[in-house]
């Protein structure tokens, strides 16, 4: 089975969110970067998959020079190539990032027999670009999946709707986008590294449509410290927990 | 003219769905409904009562649970018809897939996740959304002479405005393609005891656990109190609780009277799934952790030593 | 939180920190009984997000510094009585023939520093102690059974609430310093986001952040943070049944520059082999910003590639395994400092502001207990000269020479660093006015604090040939790096004619006014209260009666001295007189280092040299040795000095830095017939010195060992009062316990038949291969080592013990893993050469 898992770079974030000047953008000078905790079990779904059935993992990502980092990291857990679609930024309209993705899957040779996505992204949580690609490959898509088996050309998928699960059937080949909670996605190793160094991506332009959502600018909500009410320590805090607790009715 | 689309599960109205109406009316006052599918009609009389006055009623003999393409096509067939200024539905997973699939087959722009909307011309619109899980906002504007919008849960008070809604049945377009995938089958609770999404009361601990063991108290003190366990991603990350337990922006958000966090630092992905809760108890033994800034109360202590002497007491006044 | 904290408005002392350091040097200036101490820290406690929270933690003891390693045994005692130390044991493996060399040379250091049970072993059982290694890729270990983890934020913990239940500080944690005032030169408040804080002393116990901070005060000091990575791989199923924090022996793979140790049931994986990443202080993330800690920056995968297959080559089974998967990575930030010491001690530009930054984790303790015994008591009881904030020139404080020296020297952490080498970047950054001249003949240039000057000179080569074996030549590669036969050529051709040695890096600086006297009678041992015109060496001691320094002090005027001090440790010189310069302004310091520059000219044939020169009276009656006076020379007014170094008769000549290009060529002129030579500082720092049994600072003299132990005792005291007179009227009437010793070898064969050369720093042993203690614990080493051409032996200095202490007693010197005969040669300071000083005095 080859499979193909979209992946996008993320910074990684502390505790508060530094914008640029501008207020366009995260400024990401003093972040690290990483995937979404999405992204990270779709290729471990994907992985998981490979081992079961065979085939290959390949990743596709877009952005600027330092999407290579996430790939390596990836390709560490097991995925085998990838395809990098260059752009300026990763912070891309979902219409026309579906439209390059498709194009560049669509050129691709390999035959993907299942596309695997984040349900939406950690940043953008546009949650769309699955079905648009879905929809520019022709395929079927089912969304925001965390429970996936794969038998007979079928991926049945469940999707978490409080406490049930809603189960569809999809034929391959196929779209999944899928949440965090689908598996727990595996750490590199250290020969995983190794070997991720050596496996090959290729670079593909990719030709990016005009966006129809504009971005005007980004505010980041401002925290006023709520002035928690210290409730000191031990046998103290214990009994002025009891009676918060009773106040808001939670205890009798 | 705007258009809603009204999510439901078997006839039960997703009351995310009047919010979404609540969100219409701000935009304009003619405000219609789509609800699509076998024992929609049910959700006629609550779109009214938030001031609905027409409901498109889309079915089909072979739609017979939720079905996100017919959906779409049902969707299509209004907005063809009507021509709404925007279509707009809730910022759940049906709410973004049927919206998508309506995006992508009329190649328009979807914003997702709306707390603002404004039509600020023919053919233009100014929205404010949530990015990074609420802990950014966006202000972006729009160019399409339909908006499509998922509407961002809770931004929206629902407004009542007593009334009848007209129903207007359709039948939906579909071919075989459309119907691929649909719901086949439910499984029971996946998760067992309260559900985390509804729960008043949710007990949560992160890495200031140190481990799957204590987990244990709080599974009691949650018992005591009605309410779930919840945990941070470091702890789903370790394999020391299920997935289903996590709060966060890609784990379950929750809304309860009471959230205490047991050494959880408060990082943006946790706050992004806690921030609504009524109350919050922070409970960790650095006093400077970002979780407080968010919290109620604060208890800097080892939670080791405090939650054996807290359950005992919890327990005592239940009793009582 | 609610109740907000409210910084107190008086403090006798605020040490800003509360890392490791931080921390130690509250509990230490409590112990020592100071109160109203206030400790600032801008993260939460106990960790408030510095290098401490994330380091490593783990102790290797030997270092070839024996102020490092005696910081660092403090440490580990400190850490042992507070009970946060798990001895584990550690080996440092080779992988090359050269490494092992080197574990030699640290089986050395132990031994010379007092560090006990180590021992070089056989790949097989470095494998027998850590089975999980691959014996195979490696050549050998060397085994230091005392290394240790320790939990440095519980001990942190433990000595701020020591200090609190004294009740003798007040923690201010999530407390930013926004400004430091200083009034007259003197830290006089720390404003913070809680107020402002009026105190008497400021310690910058910052980490990385020192340099911001110091700069509020207008202070400089000059490190970087950097980064060093790390990751944890885990579970590793070797160590499933790991009940502890560490097990097993801590490796470190010194060719890789890497280190494994065991973790729980993970590994962590830790290198200084990547690339130099430097940060500037205002670019590490505050605490809100960091996805981890401030400290803990990204990871980056790409400067770790080769460190994986160098872990993967030495551990295999474990490093190798596919299940073990890495769980934590970072790229931790720590301070480096352009020339890898610490930066400890009051900042010369503001009194009262105090240093104590860039301190592993190993020397925390042992940093606070001697930076606050400092502050006390005015003296540590550790000599900290190598890591005096003081000891810094311009020049080092600037960025480029910071992140030059930085990169370079990161490497060097496990880097195999000869006693010689030399730094390559940021040169050429002082010249000397005879750099010209000097490049011209082939100088082979050193550096000295950012001088260049030549080691020896290319255009003697020929004078190798003409002495023969007599330059003692070293064919063994390790010996002879960084050194020229042609060093001990230009030796023995001073000693026939004479040679011109560059001695512009001396620091050089004026005491003036009518309390000029007063204050160099403080400072200095010797009598100053001397006719004008007479030149005086002297030690400078510390309270306790310790070196301080050694220098030459020339009375030029009745109220004007003029201090000449190596250029090494000029700066810290400075500061001694500057602080002990009077209140009321009576006598200024004026720093004449970079106006002046000295030539030195010496030898059988020096008189007749200067004397071609000039119509001065230079003859021994004319021009006494010991004294000094202006003369002309052509139309140059020259400071002419009659002392010696390199035991020969002749002069220092001091004059303006513009006119030095003049005076070099007319004394080389001028030479030409009297076979005058360029001489480089090898002869003038080694040879020269050791065949007359002078003693160096920082080498033979340092604070731990006094003027009667080094021989240097003269049979008068002077009746003005100096610092250390009371301790040294009181060593006097003491018998030493170890005195100052010249031995030399007395076979060089090694077991190969290869003729070996010590460097220093060797351990003195006993004839039955025992280490030799004093009675206060110093172990016997080679404080130095060279050639002495004239005398054909290759001298040793040392103390020893009075047994030992005996002139022609047997003994031995371990080098590089094998054993040499040596002999005690002389007790005391009487020179092997010319003992009667007869060349210089006449």
């Amino acid at each position: 089975m080859d499979i193909c898992v979209c992946i996008k770079r993320y910074p990684s974030l502390g505790s508060a969110i530094m914008l640029t000047d501008d207020g366009m953008a995260i400024d990401t000078d003093k972040l690290g970067f990483t995937l979404s905790p999405h992204e990270e079990c779709a290729v471990e779904a994907a992985v998981q998959l490979k081992e079961e059935h065979g085939g290959t993992v390949t990743l596709i990502s877009m952005g600027p020079e330092g999407v290579e980092e996430q790939i390596r990291e990836q390709f560490a857990i097991g995925a085998d190539r990838a395809i990098w679609i260059r752009s300026d930024s990763t912070d891309i309209d979902p219409q026309a990032a579906a439209k390059a993705i498709g194009d560049a899957i669509e050129a691709d040779e390999t035959a993907f027999d299942l596309i695997l996505l984040g349900s939406e992204s950690a940043d953008n949580a546009n949650a769309q670009t699955g079905v648009r690609l879905a929809h520019r490959l022709g395929r079927p898509v089912a969304t925001a999946i965390k429970g996936m088996t794969i038998a007979d050309g079928v991926a049945t998928c469940e999707r978490a709707v409080g406490t049930m699960r809603e189960v569809y059937r999809v034929r391959l080949p196929a779209v999944v986008t899928v949440k965090d909670g689908l598996n727990i996605p595996r750490y590199p190793s250290v020969p995983g590294r190794i070997k991720a160094r050596k496996k090959p991506i290729d670079e593909v332009t990719g030709d990016l449509d005009a966006p129809s959502i504009q971005l005007m600018g980004l505010t980041a909500p401002i925290r006023e410290s709520k002035g928690a009410q210290d409730l000191g320590a031990g046998d103290e805090a214990a009994d002025a927990l009891v009676d918060v607790m009773k106040q808001i009715g939670v205890l009798s | 003219m705007i258009l809603v689309y009204a999510d439901h599960d078997r006839g039960e109205l997703d009351p995310l769905a009047l919010q979404v109406v609540s969100a219409a009316r701000g935009l304009d006052a003619d405000v219609h409904a789509l609800i699509v599918g076998p024992n929609a009609e049910k959700c006629v009389d609550d779109l009214a009562s938030a001031g609905v006055r027409t409901v498109h009623h889309g079915t089909n003999a072979a739609i017979d649970d939720y079905t996100p393409r017919a959906n779409a096509n049902a969707v299509i067939t209004v907005m063809d018809r009507l021509e709404p200024r925007a279509v707009l539905a809730a910022g759940t997973p049906r709410g973004s897939e049927v919206l998508a699939h309506v995006a992508s087959i009329k190649d328009l722009p979807l914003v997702t996740e709306c707390s603002e909307i404004a039509l600020t011309g023919s053919g233009t619109a100014e929205v404010t959304r949530a990015r990074w899980g609420g802990n950014l906002l966006e202000r972006s504007e729009v160019s399409a002479d339909v908006l499509l919008a998922t509407v961002q849960a809770h931004a929206f008070a629902v407004s009542e405005d007593a009334g009848d809604a007209q129903v207007e049945a359709f039948e939906v377009p579909v071919t075989d393609a459309d119907l691929e995938v649909s719901i086949v089958e439910r499984t029971g609770a996946a998760e067992t005891g309260v559900g985390l999404a509804e729960a008043k009361v949710v007990i949560s601990g992160g890495r200031g656990m140190d481990g799957p063991e204590a987990f244990g108290m709080l599974e009691e003190l949650a018992d005591i109190l009605g309410g779930a366990v919840g945990c941070s991603r470091v702890v789903t990350a370790a394999g020391w609780r299920p997935h289903a337990e996590q709060v966060g922006q890609t784990g379950t958000k929750v809304a309860p009277d009471l959230y205490i966090a047991f050494g959880i630092s408060g990082a943006t992905q946790h706050i992004a799934g806690c921030k609504s809760a009524k109350t919050l108890i922070a409970v960790n033994t650095d006093g400077q952790a970002p979780i407080m800034t968010h919290a109620d109360y604060a208890v800097v202590d080892n939670l080791h030593t405090l939650l054996p002497v807290l359950i005992e007491k919890a327990r005592a006044a239940q009793g009582a | 939180m609610a109740e907000e904290l409210q910084a107190p408005s008086e403090a006798k002392c605020v040490v800003i920190g509360a890392g490791i350091v931080g921390n130690s040097i509250v509990w230490h200036l409590a112990r020592l009984g100071w109160t109203d101490i206030v400790q600032v820290d801008k993260g939460p406690l106990p960790n408030p997000g510095g290098s401490t929270g994330h380091a490593s933690n783990f102790i290797f003891p030997t270092d070839h510094s024996k102020e490092i390693t005696q910081l660092t045994l403090e440490s580990m005692r400190q850490y042992k009585e507070m009970g946060v130390f798990t001895e584990c044991g550690g080996i440092e493996v080779a992988r090359t023939e050269e490494r092992m060399q080197e574990l030699h040379r640290r089986m050395q250091s132990a031994t010379s520093f007092d560090i006990d049970g180590t021992a070089m072993l056989s790949p097989a059982e470095c494998k027998e102690k850590v089975p999980y290694i691959d014996d195979e890729v490696i050549l050998g270990g060397f085994w230091t059974p005392s290394v240790g983890v320790v939990d440095s934020l519980r001990a942190g913990t433990i000595m701020r609430e020591k200090a609190q239940e004294m009740n003798a500080l007040t923690s201010l944690p999530n407390t930013e310093v926004m400004d430091i005032e200083v009034t007259d030169g003197h830290v006089s408040a720390v404003v913070t986001d809680r107020g402002t804080i009026n105190t008497e002393y400021v310690v910058i116990a910052c980490g990385c952040w020192s340099p911001r901070i110091a700069e509020m005060a207008g202070a400089a000091i000059p490190l970087t943070p950097a980064v060093h990575q790390m990751k944890d791989i885990g579970p590793v199923p070797f160590f499933a049944d790991a009940k502890g924090d560490i097990e097993w022996p801590i490796i470190r793979d010194m060719d890789t520059f890497m280190y494994e140790r065991q973790h729980g049931t993970g590994l962590e994986i830790g290198s200084y082999a990547h690339r130099a990443i430097l940060y500037e202080a205002g670019e590490i993330p505050s605490i809100e910003q960091a996805a981890l800690s401030p400290t803990e920056m990204p990871f980056t995968q790409e400067d770790f590639d080769l460190q994986d297959e160098h872990a993967m080559e030495l551990m295999p089974d474990i490093v190798g395994d596919e299940t073990v998967g890495e769980k934590y990575a970072c790229n931790g930030l720590l301070s480096l400092t352009p020339d890898g010491a610490p930066i400890l001690g009051e900042t010369p530009e503001v009194k009262g502001l105090w240093s104590a930054a860039a301190v592993w984790i190993k020397e925390g303790p042992g940093v606070g207990k001697s930076i606050a015994e400092w502050m006390v008591l005015g003296e540590s009881e550790i000599d900290l000269h190598g890591a005096d904030i003081s000891r810094f020139y311009e020049h080092h404080k600037t960025r480029q020479h910071i992140t030059a020296r930085t990169g370079e020297g990161f490497i060097k952490t496990y880097g195999i660093i000869h006693p010689g080498e030399q730094w390559t970047s940021n040169r050429d950054v002082r010249l000397s006015p005879y750099y010209e001249q000097e490049k011209a003949l082939g100088g082979v240039f050193y550096e000295a604090v950012g001088w260049e000057r030549p080691f020896w000179y290319e255009s003697n080569a020929p004078l190798v040939e003409k002495f023969g074996d007599a330059v003692m030549p070293r064919t063994a590669e390790w010996d002879a790096r960084w050194w020229s036969p042609i060093i001990n050529a230009e030796h023995l051709q001073m000693r026939e004619t004479a040679g011109m040695i560059d001695l512009t890096p001396f620091a050089i600086f004026d005491i003036v006014g009518p309390g000029a006297l007063n204050v160099v009678q403080t400072c200095a041992v010797r009598q100053m209260d001397v006719a004008i015109g007479k030149v005086i060496y002297t030690p400078v001691l510390t309270p306790r009666g310790g070196f301080r320094s050694d220098l030459t002090i020339m009375r030029l005027g009745a109220n004007h001295f003029r201090v000449v001090t190596g250029g090494a440790h000029g700066m810290s010189d400075r500061k001694w007189f500057a602080d002990h310069l009077p209140a009321d302004g009576t006598a200024q310091l004026q720093d004449l280092t970079s106006s002046m520059t000295t030539l030195g000219v010496w030898g059988p044939n020096a008189r007749a040299i200067v004397q071609s020169l000039t119509t001065a009276d230079m003859s021994h009656e004319g021009f006494p040795f010991g004294s000094c006076r202006v003369i002309e020379m052509g139309s140059l007014r020259v400071l002419a000095s009659r002392i010696s170094y390199v035991g020969e008769l002749g002069w220092e000549l001091y004059l303006p830095m513009e006119q030095g290009a003049k005076l070099w060529d007319m004394v080389f002129q001028a030479g030409q017939s009297h076979g005058l030579i360029p001489v480089g500082v090898g002869v003038y720092g080694t040879g020269g010195r050791l065949e007359k049994g002078y003693r160096a600072y920082g080498a033979e003299l340092d604070a731990e060992y006094n003027i009667v132990e080094a021989g240097m005792a003269l049979k008068k005291v002077k009746d003005a009062d100096f610092v250390g007179k009371e301790a040294f009227l009181q060593q006097r009437e003491e018998e030493p316990v170890a005195l100052m010793c010249t031995l030399s070898v007395t076979d060089h064969h090694s077991a190969s038949g290869e003729k070996r050369y010590m460097l220093g720093m060797e351990p003195i042993l006993t004839t039955d291969g025992a280490p030799i203690a004093d009675k206060h614990g110093r172990r016997s080493f080679v404080t130095s080592a060279g050639s002495a051409p004239s005398l054909g032996k290759h001298l040793l200095m040392a103390y020893l013990p009075p047994e030992h202490a005996v002139e022609g007693t047997e003994l031995l010197v371990e080098y590089l893993g094998e054993r040499y005969p040596v002999v005690v040669d002389r007790v005391g300071a009487t020179p092997l050469f010319d003992p009667t000083n007869e060349r210089i005095l006449s």
